[in-house]
């Protein structure tokens, strides 16, 4: 139960302001003023998608499961030269079109986590606004260039299993 | 009478006409909202007024209707996750875990111990930035500019640590069925830690700067008082209820699988039942999370983070209830699954909504600041009346 | 009255009361929205405020006044657009006829009235007039509302306001603010001659209700019933946008500024220092350079009882009507009776 304050609440309150003013006036305000200076996003941020074009192999597994259908691919069967000299032709999906649109894109990370070949990673990276609204979509070659941004996954917590 | 008497005598009795009608005061028909700085969001409250006086309210809701249950009968349940967590943007991981705990008792297998306990860290982490934010909204309600500053500024430690955790601030989509989608980055733990001590700094701050005011307490205290059973009867929930002194809260008094009972902890109530009460009850309760959050921190169990589940993950048939005590109340998911991809059809009871319930009942005879003050310390998000 | 070192023709001095009189609302005005509203504010929040336009922001004044200027002229179509255009007009004016009667130096001032905390305080009274018809005038119930709970709130601190110069008065002797002003300087306290006779010491009683009425009569939280920014929207000002809403910004913070000069001049001994230190007798005696030290005095003082205003707005939460009205009428005015009836008892017996 709360009971009365000793000193009269006012007064306390005046108290409180006057203090962080003392704070901020002495220690700097909380605020980082972007855009002469920057905060790190945590690694984990999901900022945007990277894809890494060799290990796509055009299954539509991450078209399929995003919520908004905002992954648009198109994709041929042709004839790959056998593996071994001797063996026969292998057919393989090539990849065509590998677009994502970040203007319907609800950053969910659905796509990233059922693709089953690892071609798809999340980068912190999030300063990529367009004045166009048809700029965001990104195409294949812009999304490869985002694999550079992909940092490695953290250290995970003691008492945490490997996958 | 001549033209001009008779016309004179019709003008005359016109101009009596017209004083009665301007003397007669009828009540003016005031729209609070859908746009209004005092609403979270696009309620529409009608209101009549007798002068300063509330004679008849009522809310009109559904600006913000966004079709969710409509939504998840043609979504898997992996997307219906994402999309859940966009109901109660503010307590955001709270909005997902009863739905997967509803598909986890459909599919008769429980998360293990290591997911259970950080699940409830981040529930409580969420029901912290949720509840923070009310506080300086509060603030704001009231005509106190600067606590919302002060409670954005805490609250972003938190978001900053469910980012780290997620890589998400508000909607952090990370519940699976059968545990969660990662484990907890190295020094996620430390760093909580400094996070609760300097929330438990700024509850004492709120306290100084808003609660122990006299101005604030007098606005507050005696204003918009619900006794217990009607506030039983119009289905509040969460601190709204306990505020009237009902002691009920749905984290001890139901068995689920998650590790709220595996630590000490209290549940706040208060007899009086007026805003004051809501709000404080709402105080109290973040200190207690805080509290929940340190003693859990130091019992993360070793262990997988996820159960054995097949990758595209089938619930059987059935049906399944499981509701939970979040930030804003009681919320819950009614799940009808045909054994497919994603549910048949989810109901989604959201706590708001039936908040929101009491306001006609509540604002009868009140002055229009009060109207505020009630509003605010029921404590409403839009996205959470109207889903 | 002392001799100036030169001779002004009379046009020449009225250029430079107007001038002065643009000066001394305007000045104040800009500072303590930059000091106080831009940057204290903001740090009492933890943040920096405007940083971007000019050097730590001091030119975002400059990009406020060119924005309001260069917006739409708007007014809604059933507002009745005579009264409406010259509402925000009428509440500027009134501040501009406050500082007439404030004195900066020995010789500079506006006018040397005899009654001029009599003419200050009706003065003051017009400004409720323009609150009142901008919310009549807007066709808008929020803006209704807003002006007439401002109607009733300005009215209501009215008069702690009067009562507490009362005692200014009685103590003084005078109502002319010259004379105030001297009287403070010069006379003694305790039989202290070294610092004057400071009215603040005297009559603390009136001045915390003369600041708590001020902190009303300029509608400023803890007493923004009538903007109530939560719940009105804007009160009174909802529906005036661009160069209307840039006068009454202005009106707001020039009189916040005008009536700290006054309270400086009622309580805090004005522009002069006390005369002790220099050892004038009269205002006779004073030199001419203290016509240019005397508004700087001023200044100063007028910044220290705005930041105290500020601090109280940005700190604490608002009255409700009934509250304020409470408050007005049920403790301040029976304590500024009480405050006028001692200053009298103490004035006629020592």
């Amino acid at each position: 139960m709360p009971d009365k304050p000793k000193v009269p609440g006012l007064f306390k309150g005046l108290g409180v302001t006057l203090g962080i003013l003392k704070d901020t006036v002495v220690d700097g305000a909380n605020t980082v003023q972007y855009p002469h200076e920057k905060e790190a996003p945590p690694i984990r941020a999901r900022g945007v998608i990277a894809l890494h074009e060799d290990n796509c192999t055009a299954c539509m597994l991450c078209a399929r499961s995003c919520p908004d259908w905002c992954i648009y691919i198109e994709g041929h069967k042709q004839l790959a030269p056998p593996r071994r000299a001797g063996g026969k032709p292998r057919q393989v999906n090539h990849l065509d079109r590998f677009d994502i649109d970040y203007a319907l894109c609800m950053y969910c990370g659905i796509c990233v986590e059922v693709c089953p070949f690892d071609a798809l990673f999340w980068s912190p990276e999030y300063e990529y606004s367009e004045p166009k609204i048809a700029d965001l979509l990104h195409d294949k070659e812009k999304l490869g260039e985002w694999m550079e941004t992909v940092p490695e996954a953290p250290a995970l917590e003691a008492g945490a299993q490997k996958k | 009478m001549s033209d001009r008497q008779q016309l004179s005598y019709i003008a005359s009795q016109a101009a009596d006409a017209r004083l009665n009608v301007e003397l007669e005061t009828e009540g003016m028909t005031l729209n609070i909202g859908p746009q209004h700085p005092a609403t979270h969001g696009t309620l529409r409250i009608i209101c009549r007024l007798d002068g300063e006086q509330v004679v008849w309210a009522e809310p009109s809701c559904g600006y913000m209707h966004r079709g969710y249950e409509k939504l998840t009968e043609v979504r898997t349940f992996p997307q219906v996750t994402t999309l859940i967590n966009r109901i109660d943007w503010l307590g955001s991981f709270a909005n997902e875990v009863p739905f997967i705990l509803a598909a986890e008792k459909l599919m008769e297998i429980e998360a293990p111990p290591r997911a259970q306990v950080i699940r409830t860290i981040l529930f409580e982490l969420s029901r912290i930035a949720n509840v923070s934010l009310f506080l300086g909204d509060l603030g704001v309600q009231m005509g106190a500019i600067t606590p919302v500053f002060l409670a954005f500024r805490d609250r972003e430690y938190v978001l900053n640590l469910i980012e780290g955790a997620t890589g998400g601030r508000f909607h952090p989509n990370f519940d699976r069925i059968g545990g969660l989608k990662d484990d907890l980055p190295a020094g996620w733990i430390d760093e909580t830690r400094q996070v609760m001590v300097k929330l438990r700094e700024f509850c004492d701050i709120i306290e100084d700067l808003l609660f122990g005011n006299e101005i604030f307490q007098s606005r507050m205290r005696g204003v918009g008082i619900i006794p217990a059973d009607v506030a039983k009867d119009y289905g509040l929930s969460g601190a709204n209820l306990r505020a009237s002194g009902v002691d009920f809260d749905l984290r001890r008094d139901q068995q689920l699988p998650m590790a709220w009972d595996q630590v000490d902890w209290r549940v706040w109530t208060h007899p009086d039942g007026d805003s004051f009460a809501r709000c404080w009850v709402r105080l109290q309760e973040t200190r207690e999370s805080c509290k929940i959050v340190e003693q859990l921190l130091d019992q993360i169990p070793a262990g997988p983070i996820m159960t054995k589940v097949p990758r595209i993950i089938k619930v059987p048939e059935g049906e399944a209830w499981v509701s939970t005590e979040n930030p804003l109340g009681e919320m819950g998911y009614y799940v009808v699954s045909k054994g497919d991809l994603g549910p048949f059809r989810v109901k989604i009871r959201s706590a708001s909504f039936n908040n929101i319930s009491i306001v006609p009942w509540a604002l009868k005879g009140v002055y229009v600041p009060d109207i505020i003050t009630i509003l605010a310390s029921l404590y409403f998000i839009l996205g959470d009346i109207d889903r | 009255m002392s001799q100036l070192a030169i001779e002004i023709p009379y046009w020449g001095q009225s250029l430079l009361r107007v001038l002065g009189g643009l000066v001394a609302v305007l000045l104040p005005a800009g500072t303590i929205v930059y000091l106080f509203l831009f940057k204290m504010m903001s740090f009492m929040q933890s943040r920096l405020g405007p940083m971007e336009a000019g050097p730590y922001g001091s030119l975002q004044l400059v990009a406020e006044v060119g924005k309001w200027m260069q917006k739409e002229d708007l007014a809604p179509e059933a507002a009745d657009h005579q009264i409406f255009r010259i509402a925000p007009h009428i509440v500027l004016l009134s501040t501009f006829l406050l500082v007439v009667i404030v004195p900066f130096g020995p010789d500079a001032y506006f006018t040397n009235f005899s009654v001029g905390i009599f003419l200050g305080l009706a003065v003051a009274s017009v400004s409720v007039l323009g609150i009142l018809i901008a919310g009549w005038a807007s066709a808008n119930k929020y803006s209704l509302l807003g002006g007439l709970r401002a109607a009733g709130q300005l009215i209501a601190y009215e008069l702690p306001m009067v009562l507490a110069v009362l005692g200014v008065v009685i103590q003084a002797g005078s109502m002319n603010l010259q004379e105030i002003t001297v009287v403070q300087n010069t006379g003694e306290i305790f039989g202290f001659e070294w610092l004057g006779n400071p009215f603040i010491i005297t009559q603390f009683v009136g001045f915390l209700i003369f600041m708590i009425a001020v902190q009303a009569e300029l509608t400023q939280a803890p007493f923004d019933m009538p903007i109530a920014e939560s719940e009105l929207v804007s009160g009174y000002m909802t529906e005036y946008s661009g160069f209307r809403f840039l006068i009454f910004f202005i009106a707001e913070f020039a009189t916040a500024g005008v009536f700290a000069f006054i309270a400086s001049v009622l309580f805090l001994g004005g522009w002069g220092i006390p005369f002790s230190w220099f050892g004038w007798d009269d205002i006779e005696q004073v030199p001419d350079w203290m016509n240019l030290v005397g508004p700087l005095i001023m200044f100063t003082k007028m910044l220290v009882l705005t930041f105290v205003i500020m601090w109280v707005r940005f700190s604490m939460p608002r009255f409700r009507e009934d509250q304020l009205q409470t408050f007005a009428w049920k403790v301040l005015i029976p304590l500024a009776l009480l405050n006028t009836a001692v200053t009298a008892i103490f004035k006629v017996a020592f």
